[in-house]
């Protein structure tokens, strides 16, 4: 065991953690935007949305996602009119052609889950709203969302967790996350089982702090779950009202 | 079936002193019953009494930690290791088993096979006898108990009773010794009971060996030979159904029959 | 020089890509069935070693589970692909040979997808199995069918019914990852369209027929596997 060297790899890694959880939560983040309004394009009862987001669904989860960002970045430079457009700054980047590849497939699947979340509501709750006189946005934003959310956290981690793996293939597109800085140890050291491990090690310690970090916020928002404060004391005594 | 069958001295079923526990908790302490050819033994108790306990230790679906039971002059051989007592020899149980016949509470009849394929299927793969064979027993059990047009039908789509009467076709095909009923009719609806006991009565009428645990007292009463009554593991009543319900000795027996 | 039309691309004869790009359409259904195959015989010991092992053994699957479902696939393909060829090289250097000996990449894909597919397989059927009624198992046990007679009959049908949406899902994914093999330069569906798009400069066409391809091959597997539930579920109520 050659202490010095995997010491070191662990250092290259380490240094390329950042890249890994940029690409990751920036993704995530703008993937839950998408992922939400592809789910209320679904179950909005508008046909021609509902069709679109059905669409759209079967082709980023037909597809695999490599060829998504291959079509994107290298893709799109076949066209002269994207090449001299004001976007193209932005798009012969790999790192944002990395970053709307990921957003468009997290956002197919996340939209699933959300969806899943929003039509898991009981339908009691929400005519006990409308019943209390609540507006649509306002039944919308304080009784379906939180009770989707909490319905929708389970599997929306598991997602989340699918993202930190789905960065990887960034490195393929030349960008230096954790698996582009190992690709790139192994090819010069060809000492490929230590890298293996160092860099598996590093993506198991940033899922495992994600799964405990979904489920601390699984905790937070479910104090109907847990067990009833201890009752408190009788204000008034004697007779009962 | 034959008809009448001469008393042997040989028991059909005979149990020994039969005690378990589960933990800490004693379920049987100490169960003997000798079954005749032809007996009807309806087995009454509160739950927690320990009555669906014994009756699946007599097929080893539960290992007794102690006692014997004999089927048709076969003891089943035990062998004690360290975690407690286990069966000595796995073929021998299956052989037992394939001699005994089990009715369950929840029918379950296999989901993925036709009600026919239900009932061929031990005779055929358990007890190696020829296919033609068994389908002709098993359209003639289909008639007994009655549901002869749903022999392609898949359980799921038969009601509790003709589930249950499935069920009891499907035992009845390994021509059994001794038919265990392990509360056949709690988990049906109240309208379907009158189907399943009828057919048990016609069995017992037949003639065959049954060791019955039930809360129906209607049963009990008019068609077993024997009833037993377990309170905590324990027999308190044993014996002829006009004795033990007319002048029963315990006290929680009477109180039991009078819920 | 003018540009080849994009239908031009697709014709199957010396001229057009067509040919090319099913051969690699070919190759890549031929490394997810393979990778699947590897993974269905990992799942079944896996799950059965969760159900029924020892402690020791229930370490080792929970171990094996976690680690293959927490990093990349990618990775596993490098130190299948790179750590393999490694280790064929020098094997090779003690017998004389000289140079670089590649490890296979068809293998090195095949048992990528097949690590992580088996992965998800035990967990597919685990959950399988625990979803099969005890009680119809315990019909079996009380008509004194012997264990391997219970599993065959029984257990095994009932427990591939349930297994079967799930199953379903990890053969896309299966099919799916089979586009990380194209790192190895394996010629399947990515790397074929890789090919072409660099010898005509019209990367968006190939990736764009790529992605057609992958679909098509998604839509009719997805198509048999329905059929496939709907024969296995026969005799279950719906709902």
């Amino acid at each position: 065991m050659d202490f010095e060297f995997t010491r070191d790899t662990f250092l290259s890694l380490i240094a390329a953690v950042p890249m890994t959880l940029s690409l990751a939560a920036t993704s995530i983040a703008f993937g839950i935007v998408l992922a939400l309004l592809l789910a209320l394009a679904r179950i909005s009862g508008i046909l021609p949305l509902d069709w679109f987001a059905r669409l759209y669904l079967f082709v980023f989860r037909g597809t695999p996602l490599l060829v998504q960002i291959f079509l994107i970045y290298y893709g799109l430079s076949q066209f002269p009119a994207i090449r001299h457009s004001f976007v193209w700054p932005i798009l012969r980047q790999p790192y944002w052609c990395a970053i709307i590849a990921l957003t468009l497939n997290t956002g197919a699947y996340g939209s699933e889950i959300i969806r899943g979340g929003l039509l898991s509501v009981p339908h009691g709750q929400v005519e006990a709203a409308r019943a209390a006189g609540m507006s649509r946005f306002k039944l919308f934003r304080r009784i379906v969302m939180p009770l989707a959310i909490r319905q929708a956290l389970p599997g929306y981690g598991n997602e989340m967790i699918s993202m930190i793996k789905s960065t990887s293939l960034a490195s393929i597109i030349t960008l230096m996350d954790i698996t582009g800085v190992a690709a790139k140890i192994i090819s010069e050291t060809y000492r490929a089982i230590e890298v293996f491990v160092v860099a598996g090690a590093i993506y198991l310690a940033i899922n495992f702090a994600l799964t405990r970090l979904v489920q601390l916020v699984e905790y937070r928002l479910s104090p109907h779950l847990r067990r009833p404060p201890p009752a408190a004391a009788p204000i008034i005594e004697g007779e009962a009202l | 079936m034959s008809a009448a069958i001469p008393p042997t001295a040989t028991p059909a079923l005979s149990v020994r002193d039969l005690h378990k526990s589960f933990g800490p908790v004693e379920v049987l302490k100490g169960i003997s019953l000798d079954a005749q050819e032809g007996d009807v033994v309806s087995i009454l108790g509160s739950s927690g009494s320990g009555k669906s306990t014994f009756l699946r230790c007599i097929n080893l679906l539960e290992t007794p930690d102690s006692g014997e039971v004999t089927v048709g002059g076969e003891t089943i051989r035990m062998q004690t290791t360290k975690s407690g007592s286990r069966p000595a020899d796995r073929r021998q149980v299956d052989r037992m088993r394939s001699r005994l016949g089990m009715v369950f509470q929840s029918f379950n009849l296999w989901t993925h096979k036709t009600v026919l394929e239900n009932i061929i299927e031990a005779p055929i793969h358990v007890q190696g006898r020829s296919r033609a064979e068994c389908i002709e027993e098993a359209e003639a059990l289909l008639a007994k108990v009655g549901i002869a047009e749903k022999r392609n039908h898949y359980p799921a789509h038969l009601s509790g009773g003709q589930q249950q009467r499935a069920a009891i076709a499907r035992a009845l095909a390994m021509r059994p010794q001794v038919m265990l009923f392990d509360e056949p009719t709690s988990a049906l609806d109240p309208e379907l009971v009158g189907e399943v006991l009828r057919v048990m009565r016609a069995l017992a009428e037949e003639g065959r060996t049954m060791l019955v645990v039930t809360h129906e007292m209607g049963f009990a009463r008019d068609v077993s030979s024997r009833v037993l009554f377990l309170h905590k593991g324990v027999v308190e009543e044993d014996g002829k159904p006009q004795d033990v319900f007319a002048n029963s000795r315990s006290e929680r027996f009477r109180q039991f029959i009078s819920q | 020089m003018s540009q080849p039309g994009f239908f031009d691309l697709l014709s199957l004869g010396s001229e057009g890509w067509g040919r090319a790009l099913l051969a690699g359409a070919w190759m890549t259904v031929l490394i997810a069935l393979s990778g699947y195959g590897i993974g269905a015989v990992i799942g079944a010991f896996g799950a059965w070693g969760k159900l029924s092992g020892g402690k020791a053994i229930r370490v080792v699957a929970d171990a094996y589970t976690t680690v293959a479902r927490g990093i990349p696939d990618l990775l596993v393909i490098y130190l299948l692909y790179f750590g393999g060829s490694a280790a064929i090289t020098s094997l090779g250097r003690m017998f004389g040979a000289e140079g670089f000996i590649g490890f296979p990449g068809f293998l090195a894909g095949a048992l990528a997808v097949g690590i992580t597919s088996g992965a998800q397989q035990t967990e597919v059927f685990r959950g399988a199995f625990k979803a099969v009624h005890p009680g119809e198992i315990e019909a079996a046990i009380a008509c004194g069918m012997s264990r391997t007679l219970r599993f065959r009959r029984i257990i095994a049908p009932l427990t591939l019914r349930h297994a079967l949406p799930g199953l379903g899902n990890v053969w896309q994914i299966a099919l799916k990852e089979s586009a990380l093999v194209s790192i190895t330069g394996v010629a399947e569906l990515l790397r074929q369209a890789q090919v072409g798009a660099g010898s005509t400069g019209l990367p968006f066409d190939f990736y764009l027929i790529a992605g057609i391809l992958y679909l098509a091959i998604s839509s009719v597997s997805g198509g048999v596997l329905r059929q496939a539930e709907r024969y296995f579920g026969r005799g279950v109520r719906r709902g």
